[in-house]
């Protein structure tokens, strides 16, 4: 057995399972790395306010499934001198209490490498991975390298995923499976796509895995609607949206308090 | 067809390191999809007879090789013009977009998208849809929208939607990001016709085969003007396109093979591997994979990466990649202007640039040299105008 480095208690989806397994619906609120000053701090009010966990967005140069609220912090993110090493380096000062996702482009892995990759995420106590340009056909040796570590890579499946497809994908993904509601990038949308239950009805008859639903996720409602046919849902723009606004920590908290009532059913 | 180096990328998406198909999950499928039409349109005898039959009636092919007598004279080497600036558009891009035109009727979808540098692969995706009554729209770096306004009144006026992009470095690589994240929205009605041998698989290998015409005639025409190969074969390379089009042919020849990319964007020269825009390739990027805004004179070369079968070739040594200045390039546009009565694009002028510096050195004298003038200089007359202070 080789050595695991994320304590049990963290590992993403052991957690995600169990919290599934008391009843809950899970939330995994997305934070850009280094969009302002006190961004850790935001992470923390995240965790604070009831996520299940946290996906920690490390910028990138040329997010081509990012629409613009993502695309702006990740620039505004990257002229503040932000790098995977330097966010990463960060986030392992403190300890949120729930298991973080580094999500990004796999450039910054291969151009990394696997081990100083790796490094960095277990220096920072990251428990999970993905890159949505990694596609199943591709994701393989990291996958293992990162599993080795105790690390869970997350794949996609997309509304235009066959069935044949999504089981596939699903029984390689770790921590959970991705599905992406709706045909598009990133963004805040008023209302949630019909694709959108339609993935998570899809997703559910082929795995076992958590199912969590993100991209055009962006209110209370959106996460109630989906509540009864998904395991959770990813909920990005619209938090990262109220930061680039100046909403801070509180702002964040807020925000995230509402996502979790609103899964709790109240 | 069937060479040696074609086989990497026809049967993996691979051409050694280089290639695959790094899209995110929404695009799976149709790049799928793309890759079985094209797989079976290529075998496809009616597909062929109707391609080739477009580049012959529409798009002015065959293209002739020009012997330059004046400037063959000046240089002291043999110096062959394949004259690609004179296609329907302007510039070898027409080549590709008729394939990728024809794809689309055949996957039944009614609408055409495209990044553009120069403007010359948005032009030629305008006129082809216009052809074939596809609507059309062409994504520009906001840049490039103001060095190249003679193209984006053509693409205008021939019926597309140009949307200038304002993110990253508003130049080329920004339209591809903006292109690939439409088409994600879109991708059911839409094909997404790639101007470069580049993108995802299948997007290297079937543009390179919808080019490769430039190498077959060409090889063909210098067997005909001096009975056997050139000695050098030289392109620019950008995405890399006009010079994979051409390369094919002659890889198997014993020609000195050269492409020529600006200094401020030589991605093979001082790019390293990375994976970006869908593919495994060679990139301009800082330490830790942030990718760099190139600098170029000409737009369609102002490119940090370049397509994976260039990083291949390079990798294995059967061809060299050179790197010219700006300066070098503006005195290569005169040069050709004035000695024989051709504008090349600013591009092209890349190419012979690099023969213009090279001949009698890394071009030993008597050397027969072919060269892909792979578009004409109309729509950079302005910017050179603009340079060198009305000319
Ligand atoms: C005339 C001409 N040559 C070359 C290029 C570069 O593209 P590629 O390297 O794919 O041939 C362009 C691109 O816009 C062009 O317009």
């Amino acid at each position: 057995m080789t050595a695991v480095s994320i304590p049990e208690e963290m590992a993403l989806e052991a957690r995600l399972r169990s919290r599934r397994a008391g009843g809950a619906k899970l939330l995994v609120p997305y934070v850009t790395a280094g969009l302002t000053d006190d961004w850790v701090r935001v992470v923390e009010a995240v965790a604070a306010a009831g996520a299940d966990a946290i996906e920690i967005g490390i910028p990138f140069s040329d997010p081509i499934i990012d629409g613009p609220v993502i695309q702006a912090a990740s620039q505004t993110a990257l002229e503040r001198g932000v790098t995977p090493a330097s966010a990463l380096a960060e986030l392992g000062e403190v300890s949120v209490g729930v298991p973080l996702v580094a999500m990004t482009y796999c450039n910054l892995l291969f151009h990394a490498g696997f081990h100083r990759y790796a490094g960095w995420l277990e220096e920072a106590g990251v428990a999970g991975t993905i890159f949505p340009d990694l596609p199943k056909e591709e994701a393989g040796p990291w996958a293992e390298f990162a599993a080795g570590k105790g690390i869970a890579n997350v794949l996609l499946v997309a509304p235009t995923t066959s069935e044949d497809r999504a089981r596939a994908i699903a029984a390689e993904s770790r921590g959970f499976v991705y599905g992406v509601g709706l045909m598009g990038v990133t963004g805040v949308r008023e209302q949630l796509a019909a694709s959108a239950i339609g993935v998570a009805k899809r997703l559910k008859s082929v795995t076992d895995r958590p199912v969590l639903i993100g991209v055009g996720v962006s209110s209370p409602l959106h996460a109630r609607q989906l509540a009864p046919h998904a395991d959770g849902v990813v909920v990005g723009s619209a938090l990262v949206k109220i930061l680039a606004d100046g909403g801070g920590p509180e702002g964040a908290y807020d925000f995230v308090s509402s996502l979790r009532q609103a899964l709790d059913g109240q | 067809m069937s060479s040696l180096f074609a086989d990497p990328g026809s049967a993996s998406g691979y051409f050694g390191d280089f290639g695959g198909r790094f899209v995110p999950e929404p695009l799976m499928a149709a790049v799928r999809e793309l890759e079985d039409l094209f797989t079976a349109a290529w075998e496809d005898p009616a597909f062929q007879a109707e391609y080739h039959s477009i580049l012959t009636g529409y798009a002015g092919r065959p293209t002739p090789v020009t012997y330059c007598a004046n400037l063959s004279q000046d240089l002291g080497i043999e110096l062959y013009l394949k004259r690609e600036d004179l296609t329907h558009t302007g510039s070898h891009k027409i080549n590709n977009v008729v394939g990728q035109a024809l794809l689309t009727r055949r996957m039944g979808k009614s609408r055409i998208i495209a990044e553009t540098g120069a403007g010359q692969h948005g032009v030629a995706t305008a006129t082809a849809a216009a052809l074939f009554g596809l609507k059309c729209t062409v994504y520009m770096g906001a840049v490039d929208v103001k060095r190249q306004a003679l193209n984006v009144f053509r693409m205008r006026l021939l019926g597309a939607e140009v949307v200038p992009v304002n993110s990253g470095s508003r130049t080329l690589k920004d339209a591809i990001n903006e292109a690939m994240r439409e088409w994600v929205a879109c991708v059911e009605d839409t094909h997404y016709c790639i101007g470069s041998v580049m993108g995802p698989h299948p997007y290297p290998l079937m543009v390179r085969q919808f080019q490769r015409v430039i190498g077959d005639e060409a090889r063909s025409q210098m067997h005909e003007a001096i009975g056997t190969d050139p000695d050098f074969v030289v392109a620019c390379v950008g995405g890399g396109s006009n010079a994979a089009g051409t390369f094919t042919a002659f890889l198997e020849s014993d020609a000195a093979i050269v492409g020529v990319e600006p200094a401020g964007g030589a991605a093979v020269g001082r790019g390293t591997p990375g994976v970006v825009h869908g593919m495994r390739s060679k990139f301009l990027q800082d330490e830790f994979g942030q990718v760099e805004e190139a600098q170029s004179i000409s737009a369609g070369l102002d490119y940090p990466g370049v397509g994976p079968e260039h990083a291949y070739l390079a990798s294995i040594g059967r061809a060299r990649y050179e790197a010219v200045d700006d300066a070098a390039v503006l005195n290569a546009f005169q040069v050709l202007s004035r000695r024989e009565g051709i504008i090349p694009a600013l591009e092209p002028a890349h190419a012979l640039a690099w023969v213009l510096a090279e001949a009698g050195a890394a071009i030993p004298l008597g050397s027969r040299v072919l060269v892909t003038l792979s578009g004409r200089g109309d729509k950079d007359s302005e910017q050179v105008a603009e340079i060198l202070g009305g000319a």
